[in-house]
This record gives C-alpha cells, sequence and structure tokens, in this order.
C-alpha cells in the first residue's frame, strides 16, 4: 500500500496542509477531501507543506488544479512550500511554477498572506 | 537481466507495486535516482491511465507490465485487455494554455513523453492495448 497522510495546521488566518509519502491516483482523494474541508470551512489562505512528500504524480497534480480557481476566486491562494528537488521537478515539467506560488520554505509563504492583508 | 512480467489487478492501490517493480528493474540495469524515478513515474502515469480508461475502475480486471533490457536501455510494455484508448488522438496539450484554464487530468500522457524518451501505443491481435516506454541509459539520448 503507499502511504500518504494529510496533516491540517492553523496558522491564524493561514492553514498549512503537511504532506508526506506518497500522492498518487490513489491517494489523491485524501488530498481532495482535506481541500473540500478547508473550502466548506471557508477557509481560502492554504499553505501546502510538501517537507515529506516523496512522490507526486498527475493525479496529484490534478488536485491542486482542481480547486485553485475557486480558492482565488474568494481571494485567497494555494502556496507550495518545502518541496525536494525530486517533486519540484514533476511540477516544473507540467510548468506549474508559471501558475503556482512555490517558495522553498514557508515562512516566506506566511510572510506574503500576511502582506497581503495589510 | 531477463525480461520479466507482473501482473496486477486494475486497482490504484497497486501502483505502488508497479512503481516498486520497474524501480527494481531499472536499478539492475544501472539507471541512477533521478532516471528510475522518471520510469516509476512514467510507468506510474500509463498504469493509471489504463485503470481509468480502459477499465473504468473496474477492479476485476488485469493489468501487464513486462520490463526488458533492451540495448543500452530499459523497455517497458503495458498491456490491458480493455477499451481501447489511444491518446495520440488526443491534441497536444499547450500548457499555458493548459493551466490557465485549470483543466483537470489528462497530464499523464504529456507527463510520459517529458519523461521517457519513447512513448508508443499499439492495437495487438486480441483487442489488446499496448503502451510501450523505453529509457535509454545513454544521457546523449535523453
Amino acid at each position: 500500500m503507499s502511504e500518504f497522510n494529510v496533516q491540517q495546521r492553523e496558522h491564524g488566518e493561514i492553514s498549512v496542509l503537511d504532506l508526506k509519502g506518497y500522492l498518487d491516483a490513489h491517494t489523491a482523494p485524501k488530498l481532495e477531501d482535506a481541500f473540500q474541508d478547508l473550502l466548506a470551512a471557508a477557509r481560502f489562505n492554504i499553505i501546502v507543506n510538501c517537507r515529506d512528500l516523496s512522490y507526486i504524480s498527475s493525479a496529484g497534480l490534478g488536485v491542486f488544479m482542481a480547486f485553485i480557481e475557486e480558492v482565488r476566486k474568494n481571494e485567497g491562494d494555494i502556496k507550495l512550500t518545502n518541496m525536494t528537488p525530486k517533486v519540484f521537478n514533476v511540477f516544473d515539467l507540467l510548468g506549474f511554477p508559471l501558475l503556482y506560488d512555490i517558495t522553498n520554505e514557508e515562512a516566506e509563504a506566511i510572510r506574503k498572506f500576511t502582506e497581503k492583508r495589510k | 537481466m531477463r525480461a520479466r512480467s507482473l501482473n496486477i489487478e486494475s486497482r490504484t492501490d497497486r501502483l505502488v507495486d508497479a512503481r516498486e517493480f520497474v524501480s527494481a528493474a531499472a536499478q539492475e540495469l544501472g539507471f541512477g535516482d533521478d532516471d528510475i524515478g522518471k520510469i516509476a513515474l512514467a510507468v506510474d502515469e500509463a498504469c493509471t491511465n489504463v485503470i481509468k480508461h480502459a477499465y473504468h475502475f473496474d477492479g476485476q480486471q488485469y493489468l501487464t507490465i513486462t520490463v526488458e533490457a533492451g540495448k543500452n536501455s530499459i523497455e517497458i510494455r503495458i498491456t490491458d485487455s480493455g477499451e481501447r484508448f489511444d491518446p495520440r488522438e488526443l491534441p497536444a496539450p499547450d500548457m499555458k494554455e493548459y493551466l490557465k484554464k485549470f483543466r483537470k487530468g489528462g497530464l499523464g500522457v504529456y507527463l510520459m513523453k517529458k519523461l521517457m524518451d519513447e512513448v508508443e501505443y499499439q492495437l495487438l491481435p486480441g483487442k489488446k492495448n499496448e503502451v510501450r516506454l523505453v529509457k535509454y541509459l545513454d544521457t546523449r539520448h535523453s
């Protein structure tokens, strides 16, 4: 079985999802559920911390694509942080850095959300 | 390395087995970690497409992954007996436009072509679909 976990943390008005393990077509629904819960709770400032994400396939990338539009319509964003080079390379091959805010550190993403509010 | 095959049920929980199967073979053939990751991802995408588009998530069906050593390369064939799925009939996406429209799914074929040196589809006798993936050890080909 591929192992994958999503943990949620709150940082004021920002919600952080910590991803761990292998994100493929089998485990992507777990991430979908996490995003659905956030949107249902009107939490639109979302950081996805990929520090412990070992693997991602297009099924995982599809989850980000499925939610970004609604999140941005609500003046929020999905910011991705702390990717390993291997995971970043997959995002990069598909041109995601054009569309998604990807930062090295979570603190940088938090700062961007905080500055936007001022 | 002699050709070897893995039969798996058409279920997404078997993707991990497909990845591990081809990773072990690629390692045996001398591929580095980066390339092993690319090969495993391409095979995951190919199998996911079969599960979704050929078998429509019918977990009673099977697909076969065969790995063999080519001349300075790894050759992987994924066969199924499901509905015909020929990605060549899909227009190649303009990724910038594609992303702008926030389309979900359909990225797998595009990714496979980026990850592998050769991606070919063919219809085999007995109404079988086959995807053939090749990656060369020699970096001149990549």
